[in-house]
């Protein structure tokens, strides 16, 4: 009994550590992570947080198109009570017409395309001083901590979500994000038999976690959400969801 | 209300505004010289050129003849147009109101004498400013464009003339005075009448059997019978807000005050109005003469003062106060109908057509330009590089949806790469393909979906695209263009799946 009420009395004391680190959790139901509980248990508090950076570094072109089929099921999640969001790139190669597959509406999303990296980093911020943004998405290579810190006391400010994309970094250095993210493409699922491509699945694997775990987790979209493959799942789904073409 | 207005004549301009520029010719007589019918001719000359019996129309040779060390510099077409429009322009500190008429310039000062302490004292200002900065004129004011004309012209020099004086003020003068044609003015001299007031009292149907209409319009024009159009060089906007400087303004902190101020008013305005800005353009008249300018552009109407200054701020940079900027003005080139949302306690989720959004893309379309935004929406067309169109603002839905989502890729090549494959038979997938110098064998494949070309649009093979899968799980977008084994056909990866 007494052992319990200390536990309690620690975890409570942790949160508030946390917090006073600009990690901030919000109450499950403003928070709407449904669809992104899958990895919870990988963050600190068993929650998917949304207020902070996450960043996803890819090394090739099929990792970094393997982000972006990711991050557009991340921001279907975000984007379901049709918020905006902006995506900011200096080379963008985002063909909207495939995020339906993500159940994205691309249609409230904001594209801004800049020439070089000072201006990426002013409108970056500027974006995440906006309220009322489901993401600021930015395809930002380099990054360093100042940067980072940066952003992050606007986004302290802000409490919106940051999706950064890294395509091949020079330097891997010490970031305020709160996960950083890398996806690579897995052998599609399909069911015994079946010829053709299937769902797209992906190694997300968690390089870094503040407070947290980390992880791997194969994960497939399954037209809606991410699930984790199992033999029972694949069955269920619909025929003519799988085959294309 | 009684109108008045300000005429002030340049009767040297071109030479005065040569000798601002040449101090040393000062005392010397003269000439702005340009070429008619093969001969030079005198166009202008100074005080001291008129002195010694140069007048303008003489042939420069002759002038020469008369003075012998005459200074002479060649005539620029349009540089007297482009003076007068000048110091038309530099008026406008003075009155909102400001013309160019043929030698000088015509101000509506109604109701603008009374912030420099009355006409007397205005007059006094100007004529002080003009004058030091090396411009001889005359000028005069009074209730009709008309008198006022006439009494720069052949007056003694500063005159006012008294509310509805002006016919008292017109008799003693030269027909000429009137702005009539010079053969009626010749004609009138002929017949003994050299001053107005000998002929005015004539009755009316003799002067226009004689003279013709147009006398009787000037002189009814003169005083004041009949109205005249005064046409301004620069348009009077509705919502236009004026902050003249007591000091010349010089630091960038003083010019964002003057902004603030400006919007502050501006904004109440448009406030009460239930308007909101979509464009405003900002214009700094410098002491030196020179106007500088500035705008902004907004996505939705705006009355927000402090959102309108942060645009205004990414602009103060590019602002060159040089001596300094004596007076500022404000103008809504563009306002529209504000909807005012009822106010919320706590800031609801919002679409794209929320506040903070709106003025974000202000802010970035003021750093970057408006370029940089886009937003797509599908257009109905199965050819990949045209399956989206650019939106036109944030309202804009097309209503339909993209056409068969589910195999295209999440990134899309700009142009499509050229690859080397081997394809065991028409029409299957191949079974290996080698991008960039890698070999990727082919586990998984789709396709193929043809895609032909829309042939009132361009010409060129149709596409057969397939989706593939190689060994470690990358999937990509292959086509082939033209068909199997034909001369030009070739392979193309066009795209990466997520």
């Amino acid at each position: 009994m007494e052992q319990a009420a200390k536990k309690q009395v620690i975890e409570g004391l942790r949160e508030q550590i946390l917090s006073m680190q600009g990690y901030k959790t919000v109450s499950k139901s403003q928070q709407n992570t449904s669809g992104l509980e899958l990895f919870a248990p990988a963050f600190p508090g068993h929650s998917f947080p949304l207020q902070g950076i996450h960043e996803f570094v890819s090394e090739s072109r099929e990792q970094t198109a393997a982000s972006n089929g990711f991050i557009s099921g991340i921001l279907s999640t975000l984007m379901k009570d049709g918020s905006p969001c902006i995506w900011i790139s200096a080379s963008r190669k985002f063909f909207p017409p495939a995020a339906k597959r993500f159940s994205l509406n691309t249609a409230s999303i904001i594209f801004i395309d800049l020439q070089n990296e000072k201006e990426l980093l002013w409108v970056t911020e500027e974006a995440l001083k906006c309220e009322g943004l489901a993401a600021v998405v930015s395809e930002i290579p380099d990054l360093n901590f100042a940067t980072s810190r940066r952003f992050q006391l606007v986004i302290e400010k802000s409490k919106t979500t940051a999706l950064f994309l890294r395509e091949n970094p020079r330097i891997l250095s010490n970031t305020t994000c709160l996960a950083r993210w890398k996806i690579s493409p897995l052998p599609s699922i399909l069911p015994e038999g079946m010829p053709g491509v299937g769902q797209p699945s992906w190694k997300a694997e968690l390089l870094k976690v503040r407070n947290g775990e980390g992880g791997t987790f194969k994960v497939y979209w399954s037209g809606s959400t991410f699930e984790q493959p199992q033999k029972e799942n694949i069955r269920a789904l619909p025929i003519h969801e799988l085959q294309a073409g | 209300m009684t109108k008045r207005f300000l005429s002030i004549w340049f009767p040297f301009l071109l030479t005065d505004w040569k000798t601002i520029r040449r101090p040393e010719w000062k005392e010397r007589a003269m000439v702005c010289t340009g070429a008619s019918h093969g001969r030079m001719m005198v166009i202008a000359a100074n005080k001291e050129a008129n002195a010694q019996g140069i007048h303008n129309g003489m042939p420069l040779a002759d002038a020469r003849a008369i003075v012998h060390e005459l200074e002479v510099f060649d005539e620029k077409p349009g540089r007297k147009e482009k003076l007068l429009e000048g110091l038309a322009r530099w008026a406008i500190r003075y009155t909102p109101l400001s013309s160019t008429d043929p030698d000088g310039i015509l101000l509506d000062i109604t109701g603008c004498s009374h912030l420099w302490g009355g006409e007397e004292a205005y007059l006094k200002h100007i004529t002080s400013r003009l004058q030091s900065s090396g411009y001889t004129i005359k000028a005069a004011i009074a209730n009709t464009i008309g008198t006022s004309w006439a009494l720069s012209r052949y007056g003694k020099g500063a005159e006012i003339v008294a509310p509805y004086q002006q016919h008292f003020a017109l008799l003693p003068l030269s027909p000429a005075a009137l702005r009539i044609p010079d053969e009626i003015t010749e004609k009138l001299h002929k017949l003994g009448l050299n001053q107005i007031e000998r002929f005015i009292q004539m009755p009316r149907s003799t002067l226009r059997r004689r003279f013709g209409e147009n006398l009787l319009t000037k002189i009814a024009q003169a005083m004041g019978d009949e109205s005249e159009a005064f046409i301004p060089i620069t348009t009077i906007l509705e919502f236009e807000e004026r902050l003249a400087c007591l000091e010349p303004i010089r630091t960038a902190k003083a010019i964002e005050i003057a902004i603030e101020r400006l919007l502050d008013k501006l904004c109440l305005r448009l406030k009460k109005e239930g308007l909101g800005l979509r464009k405003a353009a900002l214009k700094g008249y410098r002491i030196d003469g020179k106007t500088i300018s500035t705008a902004i552009g907004t996505n939705r109407p705006s009355d927000d003062p402090i959102h309108l200054m942060k645009l205004f701020a990414l602009n103060i940079s590019g602002i060159a106060p040089g001596m300094g900027i004596e007076l500022f003005t404000l103008s809504a080139e563009k306002t529209e109908k504000m909807e005012r949302p009822q106010e919320k306690i706590w800031a609801g989720q919002a679409g794209l057509d929320s506040q903070p959004l709106a003025e974000l893309l202000d802010r970035v379309a003021g750093k970057v330009g408006k370029n940089a935004i886009h937003r797509y929406l599908p257009r109905a067309d199965y050819w990949p590089e045209r399956a989206v169109k650019q939106a036109k603002d944030l309202s804009e839905d097309s209503g339909i949806s993209f056409h068969n989502p589910l195999n295209r890729p999440i990134q899309l090549l700009p142009r499509p790469e050229r690859i080397e494959v081997t394809a065991p038979i028409p029409d299957y997938p191949p079974m290996l393909f080698i991008y960039q110098g890698v070999r990727h064998s082919i586990k998984k494949a789709d396709g193929p979906e043809r895609l032909e070309r829309a042939w009132w649009l361009e010409e060129g093979e149709h596409r057969d695209y397939y989706t593939v899968e190689d060994e470690k799980g990358n999937r990509y977008w292959l086509f082939r263009s033209g068909h199997y084994a034909a001369e030009n056909s070739a392979w193309f990866i066009h795209g990466f799946f997520a």
